[in-house]
């Protein structure tokens, strides 16, 4: 494959194959911090949890050579990491967002201790479909190799957003997030549902990791992720805890997120660390723009102790 | 309390009640420090039995530690030099946590009070040492204080939450400086390890005499005890103190709550500021990369320790000092990863936040709980 010259239009396509390559944890961790939020329940860890999925999905697929046992390893890995989560803040006074800080530092030490005989070896990756066999342009077909795990992700966006709205298990995580009192009025125990939720959130964190360590960018190392476990935090926020609406935002923080390896790719190397923090800039500002002083959130879960 | 008493019973009763609440002042005191030390030793207990998992001794490495942190005059005064930031990192976190705000983005207002005290150094090179170094003090502390001043003024005017916003403004602090570091105000001369230019001899902060320690240990002590006496001697610390409790009753009172707010997370970033000018002036000698060494993480576990008292937080980051300061021989003497440190902090951090489940809840140490009569057990 030789680089053909398109010129400016390489930044628009490469921030497209940037949106979809970035986006995949951010798809994950959010679809599973929205499952968890919806019970009344706020999981900062997840950014710990992105860490060490993405450390043990790597120590796996190095010393199995499957990169699927890999991500299975991530997601059971996060699995523990949220029933913790989950097990801990059921108990009386103990803060969820002061554990999920405290959880962020732990899971993130774990994976620096246990990752360092890692940082050498190269392991196996998860496969990529050429959506963009079709172009004979070397930078179309690299913007459209698009892996498995965001097909799965969007998937997941779509089924989450239907299962919540007509499933019994969706309704139940529901009602335990609007209101607790509600939930065991019908017989229902939130500590239980609340456990479960993150449990099953701290997984897809985990798999979410697992995509860092195993396709993009494809390696292990301390720096692997830069708060993308938080942001997708704040993601959620902003997709109001509609998981369709989590997987349009991952979109997009991955495409600010992609500005500027995209502007250094056409030779636009001025001020480059400056891009590096567009993804953070973007999330304070919707933050900023889509909070209000006078009113909750539309879609808040009424128990959610961060909208408060 | 209508049945008439005599003057003797009168006495008796004002003698027992005397008695009791002596009792209750030392019971309820005990609790704050006996809570946290037994959380601090089950926390320790925790990560002995991690390393034994790993297969290394947890005798050797407490001994190591030991050595490392508290052992020779040498080793408590490394410590007390890695201590020393996170006195100023903590209060980033104990005051905001005064008025129930969870702010976690120190590090980005120690980072900014570096770059702008090693600005303002490399700028005013020439003039009086003593003026200079003032005006870094000050641009730190204004650098560091409009950051975190900005994330308390999105919470209470846009009621954009703190501790993801505190975070986020973290890493685009990192990025600015990376940016400034790298580019506007890189000295040409530093090839590897891009920095600013180094500040001259006559602006570095220079050790306490007879110590290896610099004068950011008085600074950081002194800011404790100030700290201290605004929230438990002033009207501002009183008014936080309510607005901490409830934001509602504040606001009925008639409290200026988001003055209030302003001005403590300002404060508080200040601080932090000060803590990153300190690391250029007396460490570093310029701003570069090692500015985000997470003296702002640790520092929240410091301050949550301590439980938010800015006089508990002087002990706490002594002794977490040491134990950053033990990190080095414990991964030379016992071929352990550098993150072994980074574990251990998290473990203990998790353990004391789970001990705040057990305030109250003893009998010793909560008067509400003695000699009542079983039917009334549960009715407060």
């Amino acid at each position: 494959m030789e680089a053909i010259d398109i010129g400016l239009w390489g930044v628009p396509l490469a921030m497209l194959g940037g949106a979809i390559r970035v986006s995949t944890p951010f798809i994950f961790v959010s679809l599973g911090e929205a499952i968890t939020e919806s019970s009344g329940r706020i999981n900062l860890g997840l950014e710990g949890t992105l860490v060490f999925g993405a450390m043990s999905a790597y120590a796996v697929a190095v010393m199995t050579g499957s990169p699927w046992l890999g991500l299975l390893a991530a997601a059971v890995a996060g699995l523990c990491f949220g029933l913790f989560h989950g097990w801990i803040c059921k108990f009386p006074k103990v803060n969820d967002i002061a554990i999920g800080i405290a959880l962020m530092l732990f899971g993130t030490g774990l994976a620096f201790f246990f990752g360092k005989p890692f940082i050498q070896p190269s392991a196996p990756d998860l496969p990529a479909i050429p959506f963009g066999a079709w172009s004979d342009i070397p930078q179309v077909q690299a913007a459209l190799n698009v892996n498995v795990l965001f097909l799965i992700g969007a998937a997941l966006a779509a089924f989450l957003w239907w299962a919540f709205r007509n499933t019994r298990i969706g309704l139940i995580v529901r009602v335990v997030g609007d209101s607790a009192d509600a939930a065991r009025a019908m017989g229902l125990d939130p500590n239980t549902v609340r456990l479960l939720a993150t449990g099953v959130g701290g997984a897809l964190a985990g798999i979410g990791g697992a995509y860092l360590s195993l396709y993009y960018p494809g390696s292990w190392t301390e720096r692997i992720s830069s708060g993308q476990g938080l942001m997708a935090v704040a993601l959620v926020i902003f997709a109001r805890w509609n998981p369709l609406g989590c997987f349009a935002a991952a979109l997009l923080f991955g495409g600010a997120g992609a500005l500027g390896p995209a502007l250094q790719s056409v030779g636009v190397t001025q001020g480059y660390y400056l891009f590096y923090a567009a993804p953070y800039i973007l999330t304070l500002v919707i933050m900023i723009a889509t909070s209000s002083p006078s009113r909750t959130l539309a879609g808040a879960p009424g128990e959610l102790s961060i909208t408060k | 309390m209508t049945e008439a008493v005599s003057g003797t019973d009168v006495r008796a009763i004002l003698d027992a009640r005397g008695y009791r609440t002596a009792l209750e002042w030392i019971a309820r005191r005990a609790e704050a420090f006996v809570i946290p030390l037994a959380a601090l030793v089950a926390g320790m207990l925790l990560f002995s039995l991690f390393i034994a998992m790993v297969g290394k001794s947890p005798v050797q490495l407490y001994e190591t530690m030991w050595r490392g942190g508290f052992g020779s005059w040498f080793s408590i005064q490394n410590s007390l030099s890695r201590g020393a930031p996170l006195l100023l990192a903590a209060l980033c976190v104990a005051l905001p946590a005064r008025l129930g705000l969870v702010v976690i983005g120190g590090e980005g207002a120690i980072v900014l009070g570096g770059v702008a005290a090693a600005a303002i150094g490399v700028a005013l090179n020439g003039a009086p040492s003593f003026l200079v170094i003032l005006l870094m003090g000050v641009g730190g502390v204004a650098a560091g204080g409009i950051w975190i001043g900005a994330v308390g003024a999105l919470r209470h005017y846009r009621a954009v939450n703190e501790t993801i916003s505190s975070l986020l403004m973290a890493y685009i602090a990192i990025a600015l400086m990376n940016h400034l570091v790298e580019g506007p105000l890189r000295d040409p001369a530093s090839l590897n390890k891009p920095s600013t230019q180094p500040l001259a001899d006559i602006y570095r902060v220079g050790n306490i005499p007879g110590m290896e320690v610099h004068w950011g240990l008085v600074v950081g002590i002194l800011a404790c005890v100030l700290s201290w006496l605004l929230i438990e001697k002033t009207r501002w610390g009183f008014a936080a103190r309510i607005a901490g409790g409830n934001v509602r009753a504040a606001q009925v009172q008639g409290l200026a709550v988001g003055p209030l707010i302003v001005g403590f997370t300002a404060l508080a970033g200040g601080f932090a500021g000060l803590a990153g000018m300190l690391e250029v002036a007396a460490v570093q000698g310029s701003a570069n990369g090692s500015l985000a060494a997470g003296y702002g993480y640790t520092g929240i576990l410091v301050a949550f320790l301590a439980r938010h008292n800015p006089l508990a937080i002087i002990p706490v980051a002594f002794l977490l000092g040491g134990i950053d300061a033990s990190g080095g021989l414990i991964q030379r003497r016992m071929d352990l990863p550098d993150a072994t440190v980074l574990v251990l902090q998290g473990m203990l951090f998790i353990v004391i936040l789970f001990s705040e489940t057990f305030y109250g809840r003893f009998k010793l140490f909560n008067p509400d709980l003695w000699q009542r009569p079983d039917s009334l057990k549960g009715t407060v």
